[in-house]
């Protein structure tokens, strides 16, 4: 197995996160950019092939998440996420300057029962139900992303910390799933340097900075999920103990969750990449057109239909092949925990759907980076690009690696939380397979 | 730390300020003149000024589908305006007035309602006088049912018609062509010892010779641009449109007075012969500048020139005649 290296070892990358200025000055530009984004969506063309918030937000942005950022550096997108900033930067009253002693407004604890997933399960479930026309009308999508920067702002004048990150946004639950298989982390160093720390400042904040906002205790991280990247606890460290790793993919699946809000997400997650794959890439009119069309009859089966594979069909089979199995270990434990095995599943699932949806579209990004305003301009002389679906000739062989790799990867974490469990891990390999051989054939 | 924080604010707000404005000001000094479905409201804007002399810059985009865009009685190219895209038109005019745009690209039922105007102010070079246009000074009623009592039982022939026109004393001037219905030239030659067919080749052979193989060409051309929608490729009335129309006349029934109405909203058939050969080529200019009033048919005065009316309405019989072996 491969070794962990300690990347805050080199003082070039130690500094870069331990410094505010690097990370302020990509905050700026994200914040620049998601505010354009708004406003392009709002009040440039209504045509969504050319507006630049569609172009950028579900084209770019997301082939960037969910082939690179995702995959490879876990939370990674959080950390330069620009939808908490404005509701954090007013919390705290300052950008760079230390925190204040009393807090500057409600600062309330999320109450317990909504600090779980399951808010964001629900949340990301709106969106995937009405994702045909958000994908598509740029209104909407102006709508949809100037809704989740002023509810992350009046979640943060409200509860303390980033409540909206945790508990509320439809992307971060995914990425914090998937990011226990990116190959990085960010972790302590010294178990016992954190028990005798005094004040523990990287949760309560110190004068070097700011207490975890993702209201986590790095002292105890054992898996990426909830860390959002931000770098505060390097920053507000006195013991220098806190490491960026690169580890080897997946170290966190081995650990697998027991909890029912993150299991379903997995659920969620897979179901959607094979419903998006049937509607947006299938042959079916009938299916598109239900989906596109919000509000009617049709709509409504196809989001009752939805919603019972996710909350049905998916688990059912999957608690009918955990039936065959016998363990000491109580159902409901043993569901969560051997879920884990759709995790990498999932997670290459999304990257298989979404290379081939990045790919066709690819073309209208040089567009709309000419003419990101819609006025005929042509900064960079690409405007007139014509539209032509890029790379198909490995389209087809790269999603099929992707199905094979994440088969492959689920069927070892099966094997490994399969064997925690004291059970048999074939009936989840079996299940895998099969789900694979579907998302094959829609893709195909 | 305090001055790098008083940085950073001023930072962030410039590229909030930025973010904002910078889009908000050029969408706000470049005028874009938008192309919709007529459903969802045309072109916006629908009017535009412009000045004798001084070239007119246009920015165009469509909102949703294909389309094109001309100027009525002018003489250039129409272009496309693709959805999302903007196109650079550039018009210039020399005489004062006001002159209709439209949309030249099929882009839905109601595309014909997809007009607007450029006034255009300035003092004329050479003002024109103008004259009424035919039917008028005919004081013909064009709404009047205008049917022909009696049909060929072949298609007249141009060719056939000329042989039995030589010896004739007919009319073949222009004024007479316009102004009588086919049907009416064959009353007309109900002296002569030919017989009906006969009669029938021979007003074939006038309309021919009141027309030239270029104007028939241009009529061609302007029918298959903007008629064809409705009317059909062959003229029987069934374009790819016809159908909706008639729905749309179903739709409409109760705000209008009736089966008339109803009646008028299918395109004309121009195969049938007894509609056809009834009509006298004023009486189709009167249909063609004034349009259908109330049904689905426009009015083409502000785009086609006068030349034009009278080539697509040499090309409309065509329908009825054979004009060339």
């Amino acid at each position: 197995m491969m070794a962990k290296v300690e990347l805050t070892r080199h003082p070039l990358i130690k500094n870069a996160l331990k410094s505010r200025y690097p990370q302020l000055a990509v905050f700026v530009v994200m914040l620049v950019g998601y505010i354009f984004a708004i406003l392009a969506g709002l009040i440039g063309t209504p045509v969504g092939s050319h507006n630049f918030s569609i172009v950028f937000v579900w084209i770019a942005w997301w082939a960037i998440l969910i082939l690179v950022a995702v995959p490879f550096f876990g939370r990674g997108w959080c950390a330069v996420c620009p939808i908490p900033l404005p509701g954090e930067w007013l919390q705290r009253g300052a950008v760079l300057s230390p925190p204040d002693k009393r807090p500057k407004w409600l600062n309330l604890r999320v109450p317990k029962m909504f600090r779980n997933i399951w808010l964001q399960n629900i949340s990301f479930l709106l969106l995937a139900l009405f994702s045909s026309v958000l994908l598509t009308t740029p209104n909407i999508t102006g709508i949809v992303l100037a809704v989740m920067l002023f509810a992350a702002i009046g979640l943060s004048t409200i509860f303390e910390r980033r409540a909206f990150c945790r508990y509320l946004c439809p992307v971060g639950g995914f990425i914090g799933l998937y990011s226990q298989t990116a190959p990085i982390e960010l972790r302590i160093k010294d178990k016992q340097v954190c028990v005798k720390c005094e004040g523990k400042p990287c949760y309560n904040g110190s004068a070097a900075g700011y207490g975890c906002p993702w209201d986590v205790f790095p002292g105890g991280l054992t898996k990426n999920t909830y860390c959002g990247l931000c770098m505060e606890c390097i920053r507000t460290c006195p013991h220098d103990n806190i490491a960026v790793n690169l580890r080897p993919f997946s170290a966190d699946v081995a650990k697998p969750s027991t909890r029912m809000d993150e299991a379903f997400k997995a659920f969620i997650m897979l179901g959607s990449a094979m419903i998006y794959a049937g509607v947006l890439l299938g042959p079916w009119g009938t299916l598109k057109d239900a989906a596109y069309g919000v509000g009617t009859g049709a709509w409504f089966i196809y989001a009752v239909v939805f919603l019972a594979i996710i909350f049905g069909i998916l688990p059912g089979f999957f608690s009918l092949g955990l039936l065959k199995t016998k363990s000491a270990i109580p159902f409901k434990q043993r569901f969560a925990s051997l879920s884990t095995a759709l995790i990498p599943l999932g997670l290459m699932f999304w990257v298989a759907f979404s290379l081939s949806f990045v790919l066709t579209n690819a073309s209208y990004i040089l567009a709309a980076l000419s003419d990101p305003l819609g006025l005929g301009w042509n900064l960079f002389g690409t405007a007139n690009v014509a539209w032509q679906p890029m790379l198909t000739t490995i389209l087809a062989p790269a999603q099929t690696l992707a199905l094979v790799v994440g088969l492959i990867w689920s069927a070892q974490t099966a094997q490994k939380s399969a064997s925690e469990a004291g059970v048999s891990p074939l009936p989840i390999i079996f299940y895998s397979f099969v789900a694979t051989s579907i998302m094959l054939w829609l893709l195909l | 730390m305090r001055r790098a924080e008083l940085l950073s604010r001023i930072l962030i707000i410039i590229g909030i300020i930025l973010a904002v404005g910078a889009p908000l000001y050029f969408w706000k000094s470049t005028p874009i003149i938008h192309a919709q479905m007529a459903d969802d409201g045309g072109w916006s804007p629908d009017v535009i000024q412009a000045e004798v002399g001084k070239p007119l810059h246009l920015k165009f985009t469509s909102d949703d589908v294909v389309h094109g865009f001309a100027v009525g009685q002018m003489d250039m190219q129409s272009v496309d305006i693709l959805p999302g895209k903007v196109t650079d038109v550039t018009l210039n005019f020399d005489k004062p007035g006001i002159y209709t745009f439209f949309c030249t690209r099929w882009c839905g039922l109601n595309h014909w309602r997809m007009r607007g105007t450029i006034e255009v102010s300035g003092s004329p070079s050479d003002p024109e006088p103008v004259s009424p246009p035919l039917y008028v000074s005919l004081d013909l009623d064009i709404d009047a049912p205008h049917e022909s009592s009696l049909v060929p039982i072949i298609q007249p022939s141009a060719v056939s018609g000329q042989q039995f026109a030589t010896n004739l004393p007919l009319d073949q001037s222009t004024d007479y062509y316009r102004s009588h219905s086919p049907y009416e030239v064959f009353e007309d030659l109900q002296t002569t010892s030919l017989t009906d067919g006969q009669r029938w080749d021979v007003v074939a052979y006038l309309w021919r010779s009141n027309t030239t193989k270029e104007s028939l060409e241009n009529g061609k051309q302007l029918y298959a641009q903007n008629c064809a929608a409705c009317h059909g490729e062959n003229g029987a009335g069934d374009g790819v449109f016809a159908d909706d129309l008639a729905q749309a006349g179903e739709a409409s029934m109760q705000s209008m007075s009736g089966a008339m109405d109803m009646m008028m909203q299918t395109p004309v058939d121009f195969s049938d012969p007894k509609r056809m050969l009834g009509a006298s080529p004023a009486l189709l200019q009167g249909k063609i500048l004034r349009g259908g009033m109330g049904t689905g048919m426009p009015m083409w005065g502000s785009i086609f020139t006068e030349e034009q009316i009278w080539d697509l309405i040499a090309y409309l019989y065509s329908f009825q005649f054979e004009y060339e072996k």
